[in-house]
């Protein structure tokens, strides 16, 4: 109670604060001076008004703290039931506004329990407003009569007072004796006649527009008569109508209804099919320009470029901005080869699997064609079409990109047929590799090729559901195969040649898990690399898989981009080939300028530079030149300038060098090259050392633009100028050598010295204060925010106990008072009370006495 | 069946041998079984040997002082008892010989409880001396024995690693650590002096090296006080008590053992160790200073690893090493970003070159040649490398002229001012040259080798970057942490469809190679 009371103290002393007395009394004010003047902080008790504050605590508390202590003996209360007689969020005025409606409610309620029938009644001095009103509605009607005048002038009177005198004198109209009465009187009759005609006019207009309704009531009445009539006849008509319908109309509303034939779009001529290939590879191109150049973070980051005026500027955007990965997926491809199918559901409905394949059947067998039902018929050409239609769309493409292929590709359709008349129809997408390979194993490469083409088409994601991670799989599964054929001696690469299509086409359609597939395939190569070379120091050259996987890379995946998921680790498990195997055979050679060649088809586009392959190049022509002191170049890890291996390359039979055909290197034998005469091997040699040659022009041409192409190609161009014509190569060898030291020449050597960008100016500093966080003072710094509200919290309690503790004393102290007071008073009173009986007594005994005294005198 | 009749045999001997001085005799049983071949019977009879000599020697029952001949003992004049003993004290000869003579037996179980056996004895001849005292507070301890066991733990034909690691334990002790030590250097003298003319074998200095590898002496004075061989009181007078008689012997150790004409791979293995655990030990480090000059003076990774060695010397002994920084330069070669050491060196070539008291011209030459070197480095050198040329191009900002120079007038260059050729860097005009290379390698195909490029483009920023994290980087690391990078988008795919394995029309690899 001390504590409430307290709070309230204080809330008034903080109160009082913001107004203050505007003239206080100079003794009653109490100043709190402060020694220090602290900028910042708020100074709520510098003045104090002692007395004033002593004053109302103490009238605080004979309200409160007195009246209890007065009643404490009472047991009867006194309540109070006056409406929100202690609420003080109520204004006085409403108060009684609400205390008026409680109490007309109440009357109301008493009144109306007996009187069930009886409204509520408006009375206007009390009159009923009801009756008023009927009242007027009869005046008005009413012609002017004495009546109206009579009491016109009852309600003149009534106004002006002294009604009964003017009645009276109203008798005595016609004599105008008195100017004064008479004056006036002429006043309200004017005043008469004017309200008279302004009511005439009034009930005029309002008699025309009563006039008017009820006319008007009165044709709508007909107008309404006739219009409920006609509605039910047709209704009636209608009724008749509908159990028979007519042919006709049924006809006419369904020819009326009928899905219309869309007009569809023309077909396109070949000249704008190219046109559109052209545009998206234009597109595409573009694209891969950008990623290239390594732009595509900061193109990501662009806002979307239109802007809505709705838009909050707060960078939400409602859909992903999807056109690139619709350009990514490839779309064409991908649209052909989900197109049939949809038409295929969307016709055929709920018709089963069994039926199509039955269709597909019927259609590759020529015999079963006749016999099928007619139903079928034009399922089946539709079906027919549409696959003729895959397949000129994909011959028209590989006319386009390869016009030259086409009478093997003829060839090959063939042989391709005579593989589909062998096999089943339908294949259950494999679960496991072991399955895929006895799919596969004991197949010729174009039924292979079948068998897997059927198996995606059968297990096509938009057939069912579990079909897409089937088909992920199928791909982790080829890629498997592909590595087990290139790892058979002797390897199938004809096989692999055709499977890469087929796996090019899966990628296509799940990047996403090609990616990731490959690049395990990628990381258990580099994996295994590594731990060789933890254990020996050194690691062989990998086998023809990891060649082939890593040509696979660059096949399915652009290998232009500033960085890619897959290609970039590709390109540093090439480096970690070409920089860690050392070269100890010839097959080494071979598998080494076969990457070489892979990383210049990789940075064919973007031309970016790769040292290790100038390494190896350089490398591999000094393992082609005899052994030297002095070799006036420097090799680079991991070829050595002497050594066992150092002149692997060198061929020093003549007759061999003059019958050396050119020809590729061929892929299939790297693992086998043992086996070859001597003079298959030299010319395999010569192959190597011109399939380096060859690269190295090729090298030459792309870093055309490199500032430091000299200084890169110093070593090759000692080797060619001093090393290599001494070797007595054939002659197509040599020409190419001078043409790559021609072109070398050429070269222009330009050096620009070199710039840096010109860096933005450094603002000037601005001495603009730092903003931060008002710290209160007298707090707790440097603590987190729970222990400080903590903190806060304590002091807060400490504060508040304190008060209360005061207030509880003071409280204490106004009673004691109090009491003291009761108890003074109460002696005070009771010695007034005995000093009054005394003196009673006294005056009693003294007039006593003064008798006895008057009867001794007497 | 047949072990164990003979273990209960042995213990029947031992216990008779124990008994009284007339069962004396099985203790040629004893011994005829140590003689044996079979591993079993042999550790048998080591482990009944410890415990004979073992209680003989603490019951004093050996003869004490010069070993006389033993026929002559015999036949002497003298009380049974002295017979006895000196009879006794030479079969614990024999026994000593024949273990020693155990630690080049093949089985390992073998080698290891000869040791254990020879250590045991160290330890309770030195407890019991079998020496006379010559006078008072004599300094007695098994010299001849512990020299046995390390001339058995450091044979010249085969490899002994195994039982020198398990010779480690004793190591722990100073006076076993500081007779070892002493032994060391008289072995060397004898091996090297008997193996004059055919060479002294590499397997011998291999096992030297893994032995005194292991030798690491205390820091402190008062960190002595771990003896294998308890005295009453150890006097400070004794060598083997004090650090620095313990460091005098480390560093004959190690003179005698690097003044010989070692393996190349020792070479290594030493300059490895030198700056850790050899250089803190010596009284006098500057006495290395011929051997590190010398391997300095060999190339290749040779000469980087004995870099850190010479710092150390220059740095802390005030070593005048003249054309230090030449020498250095000269050791920029293309292999430097091949070789294992590769981290060292740059570790090291980063401290040399951070002195801000070093010449324009010399810190221009580094950072062209490293540049120019830069150009065959397999990325993950070059990751290291690059910021490592910006850090020099901060330090010294008068070398920045290498990536900014906006004077018109030299514009139209027609070849490289810098010559690589030069040995001596103030001749190799680098400071007249640009850092074309890094406008090279900013095309480079690893995207991180081309942005770390990149940073030339703009005013290098004033912090330099730390390439203590760059230093150890391996290409397996570069690859996962490519593969563990996370695509935001899509996978981009390939537009262009393939005709094949070789690719597309125009692919170089269909050019060059065939299927078949």
């Amino acid at each position: 109670m001390g504590k409430a009371r307290g709070k309230a103290l204080g809330s008034r002393a903080g109160g009082r604060k913001a107004k203050p007395p505007a003239n206080p009394n100079p003794f009653e004010v109490k100043i709190n001076r402060q020694k220090f003047q602290i900028l910042g902080r708020k100074t709520r008790h510098d003045v104090g008004l002692p007395g004033i504050s002593r004053a109302k605590a103490i009238k605080k508390r004979t309200q409160t703290l007195l009246k209890e202590y007065k009643e404490r003996d009472k047991s009867n209360v006194f309540t109070d039931k006056r409406f929100g007689e202690y609420n003080t969020k109520i204004s006085p005025e409403e108060k009684m506004m609400k205390r008026f409606a409680l109490e007309r409610q109440r009357n109301n309620e008493k009144k109306s329990i007996y009187n069930l029938n009886e409204d509520e009644e408006l009375t206007h001095y009390g009159q009923s407003l009801a009756d008023i009103e009927k009242f007027n509605d009869i005046v008005d009607s009413d012609s002017d009569t004495e009546e109206r005048g009579m009491l016109s002038a009852e309600l003149t009177a009534s106004h002006f007072g002294g009604g009964g005198g003017l009645l009276r004198k109203k008798a005595s109209e016609p004599g105008e004796e008195e100017e004064k009465p008479k004056s006036r009187k002429e006043l309200i009759e004017e005043l008469i006649a004017k309200s008279k005609q302004e009511k005439r006019e009034r009930q005029t207009q309002r008699e025309n527009a009563l006039e008017l309704t009820e006319k008007l009531d009165s044709d709508w009445k007909e107008i309404q008569f006739l219009l409920s009539h006609k509605t039910s006849k047709l209704e009636k008509k209608n009724k008749e109508e509908k159990p028979k319908p007519d042919a006709y109309d049924i006809m006419v509303r369904e020819l009326g209804f009928e899905m219309k034939a869309q007009p569809s779009d023309r077909m396109k001529t070949e000249e704008e099919l190219a046109e559109e290939e052209q545009a998206r590879l234009k597109k595409l191109e573009a694209d891969r320009l950008r990623r290239m150049l390594g732009k595509e973070e900061d193109e990501n980051v662009k806002k979307p470029k239109h802007m809505s005026a709705d838009d909050l500027n707060d960078g939400f955007v409602l859909d992903k901005d999807d056109r690139r990965l619709l350009s990514y997926k490839d779309g064409k491809i991908n649209q052909e080869m989900d197109d049939p199918n949809e038409e295929e559901q969307a016709q055929e409905g709920s018709e089963e699997d069994s039926e199509r394949e039955g269709d597909k059947e019927s259609d590759t067998g020529d015999s079963e064609e006749s016999d099928a039902p007619d139903s079928h018929s034009d399922l089946e050409s539709d079906v027919d079409s549409e696959e003729e239609d895959i397949v000129r769309e994909n011959q028209k493409k590989k006319q386009l990109q390869a016009p030259e292929k086409k009478p093997s590709d003829a060839n090959q359709k063939a042989r391709m047929e005579a593989a589909r008349s062998e096999l089943p129809y339908t294949f259950a997408a494999p679960d496991s590799y072991e399955e895929l390979k006895s799919l596969l194993s004991g197949k010729t490469t174009e039924q292979q090729l079948v068998v897997v083409e059927r198996i995606q088409k059968c297990n096509h994601p938009s057939l069912a559901v579990g079909n897409k991670a089937k088909l992920e799989k199928l791909f982790g599964f080829l890629l498997e195969y592909i590595g087990d054929l290139a790892t058979k001696a002797p390897p199938d690469l004809k096989t692999i040649d055709k499977l890469v299509v087929q796996l090019y086409n899966l990628c296509q359609m799940f990047p996403e898990f090609a990616s990731s597939s490959v690049k395990f395939v990628l990381r258990d190569v580099v994996h295994e690399m590594e731990e060789m070379i933890e254990i020996k120091g050194r690691a062989a050259f990998p086998g023809l898989d990891v060649l082939i996987y890593l040509k696979i890379t660059g096949i399915l995946f652009p290998t232009s981009d500033f960085w890619h998921p897959v290609v970039t680790p590709a390109l540093v498990c090439m480096s970690q080939i070409l920089t860690k195997c050392p070269v100890t055979s010839l097959q080494d050679v071979v598998k080494g300028l076969f990457v070489c060649c892979l990383f210049l088809e990789y940075v064919s586009l973007s031309q970016r530079f790769v040292p290790e392959l100038i390494n190896f190049l350089a490398g591999v022509l000094h393992i082609a030149t005899p052994n030297k002191g002095t070799p006036g170049y420097t090799l680079v890890h991991p070829f050595k300038p002497l050594g066992r291996n150092s002149e692997l390359l060198l061929v020093s039979d003549k007759e061999d060098m003059d019958t050396w055909p050119k020809k590729g290197l061929p892929l299939s034998k790297v693992n086998g090259l043992k086996d070859c005469s001597e003079t298959e091997t030299n010319h395999i040699r010569l192959s190597c050392v011109s399939v380096c040659l060859n690269l190295i022009k090729r090298c030459l041409a792309m870093y055309g633009t490199l500032p430091s192409l000299p200084e890169i190609m110093k070593p090759v161009k000692v080797l060619l100028k001093e090393h290599i014509p001494e070797c007595g190569h054939p002659r197509e060898l040599q020409e190419l050598c001078q043409s790559i030291l021609q072109e070398m020449e050429n070269q222009g050597k330009n050096y620009q010295p070199l710039v840096c960008e010109k860096s933005k100016p450094v603002p000037l500093k601005l001495f603009t204060p730092k903003l931060v966080k008002v710290l209160e003072f007298g707090r707790k710094q440097g603590s987190s925010k729970e222990e400080q509200e903590r903190k806060r919290l304590i002091h807060k309690h400490k504060r508040e106990f304190k008060g209360a503790v005061r207030e509880i004393r003071k409280d204490n102290q106004f009673l004691a008072r109090m009491q003291l007071t009761e108890i003074m008073e109460r002696d005070s009173e009771r010695k007034r009370k005995v000093k009054q009986l005394f003196s009673s007594l006294a005056t009693q005994e003294g007039e006593w006495k003064a008798l006895k005294r008057k009867k001794f005198k007497k | 069946m047949e072990s164990e009749s003979g273990a209960a045999e042995l213990g029947r001997w031992l216990e008779a041998a124990l008994k009284s001085r007339s069962g004396a005799n099985a203790v040629f049983d004893i011994l005829g079984v140590l003689q044996s071949d079979e591993e079993d019977d042999i550790l048998s009879a080591t482990h009944t040997c410890s415990r004979l000599f073992g209680a003989l020697l603490e019951r004093g029952e050996l003869f004490v002082g010069h070993l006389p001949e033993e026929e002559a003992a015999m036949a002497g004049s003298g009380s049974a008892l002295q017979k006895y003993k000196v009879w006794m004290r030479h079969r614990y000869n024999s026994c000593c010989s024949r273990l020693a003579g155990l630690l080049g037996h093949r089985s390992f179980k073998v080698k290891e409880l000869a040791l254990c056996t020879l250590m045991k004895f160290v330890q309770l001849e030195g407890a019991h001396p079998l020496e006379k005292s010559k006078w008072e507070g004599n300094y007695l301890f098994p010299r001849g024995l512990l020299l046995s066991v390390v001339a058995g733990l450091i044979p010249t034909e085969v490899d002994s690693s195994l039982l020198i690691s398990r010779f480690q334990e004793y190591l722990e002790h100073d006076d076993v650590r500081y007779h070892t030590m002493q032994a060391v250097v008289d072995l060397v003298a004898r091996v090297t002096d008997t193996h004059q003319q055919q060479g002294v074998p590499p397997m011998f200095w291999n096992n030297t090296f893994t032995l005194i590898s292991a030798v690491s002496l205390p820091r402190q004075q008062s960190d002595i006080s771990n003896f294998y061989v308890k005295h009453k009181e150890m006097l400070e007078k004794w060598k083997v008590t004090q650090l620095k008689e313990h460091k005098h012997v480390f560093e004959k150790m190690w003179f005698s053992f690097l003044k010989h004409k070692l393996p190349v791979s020792l070479y290594k293995k030493v300059l490895v160790i030198v700056q850790d655990s050899i250089l803190p030990h010596m009284s006098q480090p500057s006495l290395m200073i011929d051997f590190l000059t010398n391997a300095y003076d060999i190339g290749g990774a040779i000469s980087l690893l004995a870099l850190h060695g010479l710092f150390i010397l220059i740095h802390q002994h005030n070593l005048e090493y003249p054309d230090f920084y030449q020498k250095l330069y000269s050791l920029l070669e293309p292999s430097v970003f091949h070789v294992k050491y590769r981290a060292r060196f740059f570790h090291l070539a980063d401290l040399f070159l951070s002195s801000s008291h070093l010449p324009a011209y010399l810190v221009a030459a580094f950072a062209k040649r490293l540049c120019r070197l830069s150009l065959t480095a397999p990325p993950e050198a070059l990751l290291m490398v690059i910021p490592f040329i910006c850090n020099l191009l901060r330090r010294h900002p008068a070398c920045k002229a290498l990536i900014h120079r906006p004077s018109v007038e030299a514009s139209g260059l027609t070849a490289d001012p810098y010559d690589m050729k030069e040995e001596d860097p103030a001749k190799s005009h680098a400071l007249e040259s640009c850092l074309w290379e890094l406008k090279t390698l900013q095309r480079h195909y690893h995207p991180e080798v081309a942005r770390a490029a990149m940073a030339i483009n703009q005013a290098l920023s004033p912090h330099e970057v730390s390439i203590a994290q760059l230093l150890e980087l391996s290409p397996y690391e570069i690859f996962e942490k490519d593969f563990k990078k996370e695509e935001s988008g899509p996978v981009p795919l390939e537009f262009l469809q393939p005709q094949g394995l070789l690719g597309r029309r125009g692919d170089l690899s269909g050019e060059h190679f065939t299927l078949d």
